[in-house]
């Protein structure tokens, strides 16, 4: 991956897109402070991540970005309601029950708040996801394939929600997607081919 | 062959992940436990066995509280037998202002007739055999002996009035008593230097006997003449039924540590059965890449058995070498428990090992194995075609036969096998539940303290089946080091604060009617008041309302036992302090009338005697008919000399009797001990304290040498936690990337991780002491009748051991999984 350089404004949503190996979930891995690149800079809201140590960017982390992957990654041993907790309590944050239950019934699983990972479907895994990666406000929301693993009438769902809390929240939305048709749904498109940036596209409003 | 090749090239990159190293060193400990207790057992079963034939010095004993006739010698003789004489009694041997209870044995020329004794010029230098006994003049000295008194070998000891120069140190006799040695050691005299002690007078606790060896039927014939002669005093001992005993000892003792041992090996066993899981887990994309390749089940299947195989070899290999430095280890704390030197082990426990570990592996390892035989190709594609299980039937019994013919291999008797089979089912069954129902508890109270307390304590109840195997595992293991460590030092605790402040420490017995008033006026100089002189006389019991002794039917078997043997009786006036009358009347302090005997209450129990029964003793060759008056209960705690069998005043009154006494002596005052003995030396002093101290001694050493042993269960213990961690790393490893990836920093992180261990080691704790508590009170009220208060010494141990164990075990066991990078999180999809 090399000679990318883009900013991306707080509330837009953008996709990156491209084909198997493009690079875009490195680009993901190091927007997100998961990775740091050999070289360069990147900046999340408004800290520089690769000045900070692990710890630090798992800090920066704590305070500014929600995930949502394409197998939804909850806690197998914690049950709902504890998952979506999980970032209110990292970030230090008051009252995460309360909030974690507020949030769990935006995406209409109040009454499966007691259920573990095994006893719910996918679509319902996915939504414990987005309440997991919604609930502490977080200013940007990082999102891998999140439908990669749904049916396509699930998958709308889930991004109807998606769509919703982002607009709610103002939250920046990063999706890394191979679907053309949710690509389209964001303010912005970002292609990678090789390693390399060759498109960066307004949607047309 | 080309499936073998594949194994063995393979096999040294295997070694390198870490569920084949848990399975290894399962293997490896289960091995070392069995044969560390296995080398133990058979260098003592040796020595025994060894010194079976020889335990008599002769091939029968006559043992007789009066001098041999000799024309006993003489019979023996007749019938062309060896001979030989001992005398051997208990006496205060001094040297310098040093002085300790010893094992006086004066031997004849020819002793011993069986075996040699052996001996050494210097303490600890080589010892070398003999067939010469002491020179006139000069002992054989005990090690032990000679350590206690400070002295070596020229130096002089003075046995009674008699100063003997100690020529040797004695290393060996072979009627010393078997394993571990008595309480007073021995020293050996020249039979003819006997006289010169002047120790043996009328009265004295002389034990004399003839040895006698040669043809088996010449002794018998022997035997078979003089038996109708011998008076009932007389007790007659072969080799049969003198081995048997010490035999049947260490028979007891094999099995005790045996079993303890198995318990390791069936921990090791869980160990290698989780290891074996994820063994399996991570061949099975290989294999389904192999088969998809065109390898048969066959190919796969022996490959894996190559394999587990070798590892099975290479863990017999370090089990056998740790087993072997563990017995030397054990050995070496006992040393001087020993009386002699342990033959070296034989090879038996290394076979024995050898199978357990086979079975080991056939039986817990294998299921898995055959699962990974089922491994469906299609997983090349489909990552979460999984092969169907081993069926529950066929691992449950492929580890029960496992088991069981493990158990038979230990314990060799079916009926046995059985009852500790449904024993250990019964519970490991009800240890489980308890593990099981710990878990949910943990579970319950992961309320809201925080993110890492919530996540370490779900860890724990969403792997409910395995953190209970874990919690019983290291249970078990803190149990038996709790009991042995805290349980042993509170019992005597309890004991000695259970004693009267003044009970007496020291017990002079063997006092002469005419020495009393010389005694008391030592005492009465040194300030101690003089003790009260209890009157001893011997005699035997013949028959009991008019029925032989011998013949007559008792409810109990210690109740004949209690009548055939040679009865000390005493007479008083007045009933004791440390006595409790229980029914009949005591007689008047001025009662002339027939003679009257009180009988402790078990005793007549077991004899089946009461009020006004009849019981006639020989004493001195006559016989005295005594009626029953009283039963008395005798607290036997107050150490104050006491009698099953007391008598009226006057009834024993022309016989011969010697005196006992028990006096309270401080540490500083014990000089007056040595005055006693330098003016009476025939009187012997028993010196309760010094006993006492020396029988801790010994329970502590035979105590450190089980811990020892225990230790391997411990360790067991461990090599289950690591197997389950290494079956669970993927997920560990992958939860860790997550967390970290939505923002948990490494120390919250590593918080988890510890708060999961800490409670799974609480858990254990809590397991271990509840379950040492139980079984020490039942020990103490059961066993000794004892109370037994509940220690908070032994939970605070238990709950901070099992929490720390458990904790720097599992930190070391997860801490790969601690810091996996949060990137593994994007990549694992």
């Amino acid at each position: 991956m090399s000679d990318i350089s883009f900013t991306v404004d707080k509330g837009e949503s953008i996709a990156i897109i491209g084909p198997s190996g493009a690079g875009k979930s490195t680009l993901l891995a190091l927007l997100a402070g998961l990775d740091l690149p050999t070289r360069g800079e990147i900046w999340l809201d408004g800290q520089c991540l690769t000045d900070l140590d692990e710890d630090g960017r798992a800090a920066a982390r704590a305070r500014s970005v929600g995930f949502v992957f394409q197998s939804f990654h909850l806690v197998p041993s914690l049950n709902a309601l504890e998952n979506v907790m999980l970032p209110l309590e990292l970030a230090d944050q008051d009252a995460p029950r309360d909030r974690a239950m507020r949030i769990l019934s935006e995406v209409g699983l109040q009454d499966r708040w007691s259920h573990y990972p095994a006893q719910l479907s996918g679509g319902e895994k996915q939504r414990v996801a987005i309440a997991r990666a919604f609930a502490a406000e977080p200013a940007v929301l990082f999102a891998d394939e999140p439908t990669g693993n749904l049916d396509a009438r699930t998958g709308d769902n889930i991004m109807n929600i998606m769509f919703e809390l982002n607009r709610n929240l103002s939250t920046t939305l990063v999706l890394v997607t191979h679907d053309k048709a949710l690509a389209a749904r964001c303010d912005r498109e970002i292609g990678l081919d090789a390693g390399l940036l060759v498109s960066d596209a307004q949607a047309v409003a | 062959m080309k499936a073998v090749r594949f194994a063995l090239r393979s096999f040294a990159r295997e070694l390198r992940s870490g569920e084949v190293v848990v399975l290894l060193l399962s293997v490896a400990l289960a091995v070392a436990a069995l044969t560390a207790v296995g080398f133990l057992t058979d260098r003592i079963g040796k020595s025994v066995a060894r010194q079976a034939n020889e335990i008599l010095a002769a091939d029968i004993r006559l043992r007789s509280p009066e001098p041999i006739p000799p024309q006993w010698r003489q019979a023996a003789e007749a019938h062309s037998l060896d001979t030989a004489e001992t005398q051997t009694f208990p006496s205060v041997v001094f040297a310098g202002d040093e002085s300790s209870l010893t094992t006086v044995k004066g031997v004849s020329a020819d002793y011993p007739l069986r075996g040699h004794v052996r001996i050494s010029d210097r303490l600890f230098s080589e010892q070398y055999e003999v067939d010469d006994i002491p020179q006139p003049g000069t002992v054989w000295a005990d090690g032990a002996l000679m350590a206690r008194l400070g002295i070596s070998v020229g130096d002089t000891v003075s046995v009674g009035e008699a100063d003997l120069e100690v020529a040797a140190v004695l290393t060996y006799r072979p009627d010393q008593s078997i394993g571990f040695a008595s309480l007073a050691p021995s020293i050996l005299v020249n039979l003819g230097d006997m006289p010169r002690t002047g120790l043996i007078t009328e009265g004295s606790r002389v034990g004399y006997a003839l040895l006698v060896a040669g043809e088996e039927d010449a002794v018998n014939s022997f035997y078979d003449a003089v038996e109708e002669t011998l008076p009932d005093s007389v007790r007659v001992r072969n080799r049969e039924d003198s081995s048997g005993r010490a035999g049947d000892a260490a028979d007891r003792a094999e099995r005790f540590l045996s079993l303890t041992a198995v318990i390791s090996v069936l921990l090791s066993a869980v160990a290698i059965a989780m290891s074996a899981r994820r063994f399996t887990h991570r061949r099975m994309d290989t294999v389904a890449l192999m088969k998809s390749l065109g390898a048969s089940q066959r190919f796969i299947i022996t490959a894996a058995s190559v394999q587990i195989v070798l590892l099975g070899v290479l863990g017999i290999v370090i089990g056998c070498a740790v087993g072997f430095s563990a017995e030397k280890l054990i050995t070496s704390m006992l040393a001087d428990l020993f009386q002699s030197d342990l033959p070296d082990p034989g090879l038996a426990p290394v076979a024995l090992g050898s199978a357990v570990a086979l079975i080991l592996v056939i039986g817990f390892a294998m299921p898995a194995l055959v699962q990974l035989r089922n491994t469906p190709p299609l997983r090349v594609l489909r990552h979460d075609a999984i092969p169907p299980p081993p069926s529950r039937l066929f691992v449950a019994g492929s580890s029960l036969l496992a088991v069981a013919a493990l158990l038979y291999s230990v314990i060799g008797d079916g009926r046995m096998l059985l009852i500790v089979l449904a024993g250990m089912l019964v519970i490991s069954g009800s240890l489980y539940v308890v593990g099981r129902g710990l878990v949910v508890l943990i579970g319950r109270s992961r309320g809201g303290v925080g993110v890492a307390w919530r996540y370490g304590l779900a860890n724990v109840a969403r792997r409910g089946r395995d953190s209970a195997v874990q919690i019983v595992a290291f249970g078990l293991g803190l149990t038996v080091l709790l009991l042995l460590t805290f349980v042993r030092t509170e019992l005597l605790e309890s004991w000695q604060q259970s004693l009267a402040e003044d009970a007496p420490n020291q017990f002079l017995i063997n006092i002469q009617p005419q020495e009393r008033d010389s005694i008391a006026a030592i005492f009465e100089q040194a300030d101690i008041a003089a003790p009260d002189f209890v009157p001893l006389v011997r005699a035997r019991m013949s028959t009991i309302n008019g029925e032989d002794v011998k013949t007559r039917e008792y409810p109990a078997e210690d109740g004949r036992w209690m009548a055939n043997r040679e009865a000390n009786l005493s007479w008083a006036t007045t009933l004791s302090d440390s006595n409790e009358l229980l029914e009949g009347e005591w007689w008047d302090a001025d009662y002339q009338g027939p003679p009257l005997v009180s009988v402790e209450e078990e005793a007549a129990l077991e004899m089946g005697v009461g009020l006004g029964d009849q019981l006639n003793f020989m004493i001195a060759g006559q016989e005295v008919e005594l009626t029953i008056a009283s039963l008395r209960r005798i607290d036997w705690n107050s150490f104050r000399p006491n009698f099953f069998m007391v008598l009226s005043p006057g009834a024993l009154e022309d016989y011969p009797a010697t005196y006992v006494a028990s006096l309270k002596i401080d540490a500083t005052e014990k000089g007056v001990l040595l005055t006693l003995v330098r003016a009476h030396p025939t009187v012997s002093v028993i010196d309760l304290d010094a006993i006492l101290e020396q029988v801790q001694s010994i329970m502590d050493k035979a105590s450190l040498a089980v811990q020892a042993v225990f230790v391997f269960t411990l360790a067991a213990g461990i090599a289950v936690l690591f197997a389950a961690v290494q079956s669970t790393i993927d997920e560990r490893r992958f939860e860790s990337a997550m967390l970290r990836a939505l923002g948990a920093r490494r120390r919250t992180v590593l918080a988890g991780v510890l708060t999961e261990f800490a409670a799974l080691g609480f858990a254990a704790g809590l397991l271990a002491s509840a379950g040492a508590s139980i079984l020490a009170y039942i020990i103490a009220v059961n066993l000794f009748e004892l109370d037994y208060d509940f220690s908070p010494g032994l939970w605070l141990a238990g709950l901070l051991g099992g929490t720390l164990l458990v904790c720097v075990s599992g930190f070391i066991a997860a801490r790969g999984a601690i810091n996996a990078p949060p990137i593994d999180v994007l990549r694992a999809a």
